[in-house]
This record gives C-alpha cells, structure tokens and sequence, in this order.
C-alpha cells in the first residue's frame, strides 16, 4: 500500500546510497534567469555539457518589465541577466522561452499551460514555487542553484524522502471563497513553517471539486508552510487539461501514459506521518495582516493579539511584524486604506484569476488612491485575455493591462511598492520588503484584491458578487 | 569545497525568528551571474538605511560582535530557493549558522556550499543568545565528527543532527555533483529501463 507521493518517487529511484540519500530521477527541468547562471558556469569550469537538454525547459520572467517588454530592458544588470541566459540556453542547446517570445511567461504558469508538466512525473526548478506543478499528481520541488548544476550535468538529484502529510478539506465552500482563501487559511491555521520536512497531499471532496488552476493556488503555496512541495491526485479534469496541449503526448503515446496515469491515486490504507481534516464550510475570505504567509485571518476577522502564542519568541515575532505593518493587535482591517494592489504571479497570474478580478471590476473605475497593476502570468494568458475582453474591462475602469513576469510579486524588475506603502496582492509572499524595501504587503486572493482596487480600502469582496 | 572538521569561534547574534530569505538576500540583488559578492548585501535592509549608511545597532555592524558563527531564531532561511542566501552568508565570513529550526532548501544549499546548518533544542539556542549578550567573547566549539556543539567553558553543551553522507561529504569536501558525475552509467542504465 502506497501513497501517492510513494507510487511516482519510488519509480524515479535509480539507486539509495547506504545510509545516504536516494538517487532521484528528473522527468523535467525548469530553468529561469536568475537562479541558473552560476549552474552554467559550473558546468563550463566542468567542461561538460548538459546531459539531457531536451528535457530541460527556460523562461526568462523573473527579471522582465511588465511595460515597453519590445525595448531594451532598461536596467543594465537585469538585461545581462536575462541575455546570459539567451547565450547559455544556445550554447547548451536548451529551449527558450525568452523575452518577446510569443509563449512566453512565468515558468510555473507556462509549464502546464505548454503540456511540459505531466502527471507521474518530477519536475525541479530553481524557484520554490515549483510546487505549483504538484497540481498534477506530479513530484515538483524547488531546488538551489548547485542542485540546478547537477540536473543540467546528470538530471538527477541526490534527496532524502520527506515525510507523508495528507491535509483533507471536504464539504463546500462559500461563495466568494477562492482557493487562495483555501490555502491562506491552511497556511494561517499550520502556521509558516508547519509543513517543514514534509511533502503534502491534498485531497477531499472541497478539492476535488477545484478546477486545475484553482489546485494549481493551492499547490503553490505548499511551500509557503515550509513544506516541499504539494501534489493533488490526477483525475478527469486533470487529463482534460493535459489533452492535446503544445507538448503533451499525442495519441497512442497519450493512451499509454493515461492507463497509466489512472493509477496515480493514494491507496487505501496508504499511511501518512500526520493528517489533518478541515471543513470548506469554516473558511471564509482571507488576508495577511503580518510578515509571513502563516499570519492571515478572515477578512472580517480581527489581528490577532498572540495571547495563545506559546513562547516569548512566538509574541515578539508577532510585535515586530506587527510595527512593520503598522497595525495594532485587535484591529480590524476592513476599511483600511491601501496603496496598491498588484494581480499577478505564479499563484493568481492565470485567466481564471483575471476572469474573477473582472467579474468585479466590470462596470467600476479604480479608486483613485490606488494605483493597480494586473500582470497576466503569460503571453498565452494575455492573449485570452484580450480575446475575452477583460482587458478593455480593466482599461475602462482606468487599469492598464501590463505584459507577463513575475513583476511586483518579488519586485525585482521596476515593479516595486514603496516604502511604507501597502499592497493588496495576489502574490505568495509577504516578507519584509519583499516588493521593495519598505513595502507593507497584504496577501489576498483575486475577489480581494479586485475589490481593494475599486473601493481604495479592504472590503469583503462578497458585497460585490451580486 | 573546503573540509570542515571542527570550528571554533566568537558567534554573531540575531535573534530574529522566521528570518526569510528576503531578509538574508533581498530579490533586487540577486542579478548577478557569479557566486560572488553577496557578502556584502548579507541582511541588506536590516543592516544599512536607505541612504546606505549601516544601522550601528544591527548585530553585524557592530565591533564586538565577531567570528564565523552565526547564531539566528528559529525557522531560519524559509521563503524562497535562492541559494544567494547561502553565498552571502559565507561570502560575509560564516561557516556555520545555528538556530533552532531550518527550512529544508535552506539547509540543502547551505551543505552545497560548505555551510554547516547546526540545529539546536530551543532550550539551548535561548540560553546561547542569554550567554552571548552577557559576555560577547563567549567562543563556541563546533564539532562536525562528533555532532556536538558546546561553548568553550563548556557551561552549554548539545548536540546535532546531520545524516551520515553530507558529514562524509563536509568531512572531506566532497560535491554530491561528483558522486553523481562519478555514476552516469547507471543513471543511462535506468533511463533505459523506465521508458
Ligand atoms: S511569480 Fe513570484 S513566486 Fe512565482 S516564480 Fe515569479 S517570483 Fe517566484
């Protein structure tokens, strides 16, 4: 009896070092600017070549304006970044979706979306939000830079097997509830580092009932309670959307792979080392009112005042992220006034996130307090949304529609909040800084931050879905 | 990769839990091409205001705290995979960080670079930071043979996890890049094998 996380590492086993870690196979390898340079290098002061280029995939994203992306990229280092990949990818013979690539786009968001990822599979990028890819019933993890080096030179890795958790949401959810909801709220309840040492799966009939870009949210931010990765076992939906895309394979192969993808499924009597159980029905809208991921609450809730914390370490983490923010203990945030809102990234960059953003915005303008950047997570994406005017929604309500990276969602390119200024974002983080020092970011899903962006404050985003 | 047996060493607190990744290496650094240079922007908007002038009371600008031992809160390193983070704590001067707690990627790429990740009961690591306020000269015996780490005076003393193959790999400088080079046949063997 096996889990599902069992079934597919088990067949990528090539061999268990005697006390030591295992041998792992890579089935596909994402590679972006920033995190595979240095791996390159290594592997010219090596004098080897990359051992199987064909199954390793680039995006430059990272580094890439969000505006004017058919000039120069302004930036002296971010535009030698991304041309060393340029070189590196033709040097090496590796695919490329760079710059002004008409399929390019965040690499968690372009994998699935070209048929690169597929269930079964390992997938390892240099980005820890690789899990994005366990949406699949897929093994992704992120990995350093000296382990990108050994996947280009062998396409394989030495690991240890993390421990089993299986976190269960059944029954239905509220409307208004996304699946960013779903996640923050697991998040908030496990706390940052409560999956540390762990792969999750998740199942239950709440997340079952997701489509593949509402499980590929939750599966993102896996890491996000310091877990590994996350995996959902493949079903219907999940081999309709793998069917007949750009890569994925094609007839007889697609049949083979189908039987065998079937299978991929957690046993009955499979164990996991810890389990949890929520019902969908106690989740409500969330945000962040902290520094870390684990700190978020209901929208309508109040901030914490740590009084259950447990140790003194625990009460002054909560002070410090607290100051940051500049909120106080028992406030409320609904009201609040904010700066920015940012809908993007890997988490919430696909259509149906742009499709739930416009469902509020139709008919609105952008408060005037804000100003708001939605960022499609891809060239395909903002095709889309193009074809399926949600860009003139966003362009009548005075929104530009900005052009595909990782943009505010790490703040690496011009898209950066200022100092002291708060952000209702779509991302994933909500470290200090992290979108610009200084930055004060509120992690909150598309109905959220769409909400934010018409009113100029946090409101429950409810109000507007009738 | 250089060995690491045994270190002995003043310590550099911060006593910060939940230290991300942001905080060791903000993103707006990480533009580089090489390894190095990252010492130099190691806990960047902790350690200097906007004007780029150093915040004197931030542990690492200040004098009295020296020495290859970075002492961090619990859950240290989590957040994102960059091992920027790593290279900046070594390109700053460390070999070794104890904390209670340490993100898996975290402590992956610190092993990767000769960075020994020392995880300590939290009982200990409050006790150090208590001890290292007191007297800043406290030195600390890291001892990778014999997974212990204690204060020189030997008034705290615990020991640490690590699994028997990286400490083959830190006792003798060893990549896992050779090991996997070193194995190539097998790893063609098993592709052909799985399709
Ligand atoms: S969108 Fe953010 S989290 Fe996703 S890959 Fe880009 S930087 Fe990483």
């Amino acid at each position: 009896m096996k889990t599902l996380f069992e079934k597919i590492w088990d067949a990528h086993v090539v061999k268990k070092i005697e006390n030591g870690p295992e041998v792992l196979y890579i089935d596909r390898h994402f590679i972006h600017e920033v995190t595979s340079p240095q791996a390159f290098n290594g592997l010219r002061e090596r004098k080897i070549p990359v051992f199987r280029p064909a199954q390793v995939v680039a995006t430059a994203d990272h580094n890439v304006p969000t505006i004017n992306q058919h000039l120069p990229i302004q930036d002296e280092l971010s535009r030698l970044q991304v041309n060393k990949l340029n070189d590196n990818c033709k040097e090496f013979g590796i695919d490329l979706y760079g710059l002004n690539h008409p399929k390019q786009g965040i690499v968690h968001i372009i994998g699935p979306e070209l048929g690169y990822t597929l269930p079964g599979s390992t997938i390892v990028c240099g980005d820890s939000h690789t899990a994005t890819h366990g949406a699949f019933g897929t093994i992704a993890f992120g990995i350093g830079t000296s382990e990108v080096e050994m996947v280009l030179a062998t396409q394989c890795l030495l690991q240890y097997r993390p421990k089993k958790m299986r976190i269960i949401v059944n029954g239905l959810l509220e409307k208004g509830v996304t699946s960013k909801d779903i996640i923050l709220y697991l998040i908030s309840k496990l706390t940052a580092g409560g999956g540390t040492g762990y792969f999750i799966e998740y199942s239950g009939s709440a997340i079952q009932r997701l489509s593949m870009e509402e499980r590929m949210t939750i599966c993102n931010m896996s890491i996000e309670m310091g877990a590994r990765g996350g995996i959902i076992a493949p079903d219907e939906k999940t081999f309709e959307y793998v069917k007949g895309r750009e890569f994925a394979p094609k007839g007889a192969d697609y049949d083979k792979l189908l039987a065998h993808w079937k299978t991929l499924f957690s046993d009955k009597g499979a164990t996991f080392d810890k389990e949890y159980v929520f019902d969908a029905s106690d989740i409500s809208p969330m945000i962040t009112y902290g520094t870390n991921p684990g700190m978020g609450m209901k929208i309508n809730g109040l901030i914490p005042a740590g009084n259950g914390s447990s140790t003194d370490a625990d009460k002054a983490d909560l002070k410090k992220s607290l100051d940051y923010m500049g909120f106080s203990p028992n406030e409320s945030l609904i009201g609040k006034k904010i700066d920015y809102v940012f809908i993007g990234s890997c988490t919430n960059g696909r259509i149906e996130d742009l499709r739930m953003a416009a469902k509020i915005i139709k008919g609105h303008k952008k408060a005037e307090n804000v100003t708001v950047w939605i960022v499609p997570g891809s060239k395909l994406v903002e095709e889309q949304a193009i074809a399926e005017g949600l860009k003139d929604i966003f362009e009548a309500a005075g929104i530009p529609f900005r052009q595909p990276g990782c943009s505010a969602c790490l703040a690496m390119n011009d898209d950066k909040i200022p100092a002291g200024k708060y952000c209702v974002s779509t991302s994933n983080r909500n470290f200090e800084g992290r979108q610009g020092p200084g930055s004060r970011t509120l992690l909150a899903g598309p109905l959220v931050a769409a909400a934010a962006a018409i009113t100029g404050k946090i409101v429950d985003p409810t109000e507007f879905l009738n | 990769m250089e060995k690491l047996v045994k270190i002995e060493s003043t310590c550099v607190p911060v006593n910060i839990s939940n230290i991300d990744t942001d905080q060791i290496i903000p993103a707006r650094f990480l533009k580089a091409t090489s390894r190095e240079g990252f010492g130099d922007n190691l806990f960047r908007d902790w350690r200097y205001n906007n004007d780029h002038s150093p915040k004197t009371d931030f542990p690492l600008n200040n004098p009295k705290y020296k020495g290859a031992i970075l002492v961090a809160g619990k859950n240290f390193g989590c957040g994102s995979s960059r091992e920027h983070a790593a290279w900046a704590i070594v390109g700053a001067g460390f070999k070794v960080v104890v904390s209670s707690f340490f993100a898996d990627i975290f402590k992956n790429n610190a092993l990767n670079n000769g960075l020994l990740p020392v995880q300590v009961s939290d009982d200990f690591l409050t006790k150090l930071f208590i001890k290292i306020e007191n007297d800043v000269n406290t030195s600390v015996v890291v001892d990778l043979e014999n997974q212990s780490i204690q204060t020189k005076d030997g008034s705290l003393k615990d020991s640490f996890e690590i699994n028997s193959y990286k400490k083959t790999c830190l006792l003798n400088g060893y990549d896992d890049i050779d090991y996997l080079l070193n194995i190539k046949n097998e790893i063609q063997v098993f592709e052909q094998s799985f399709n």
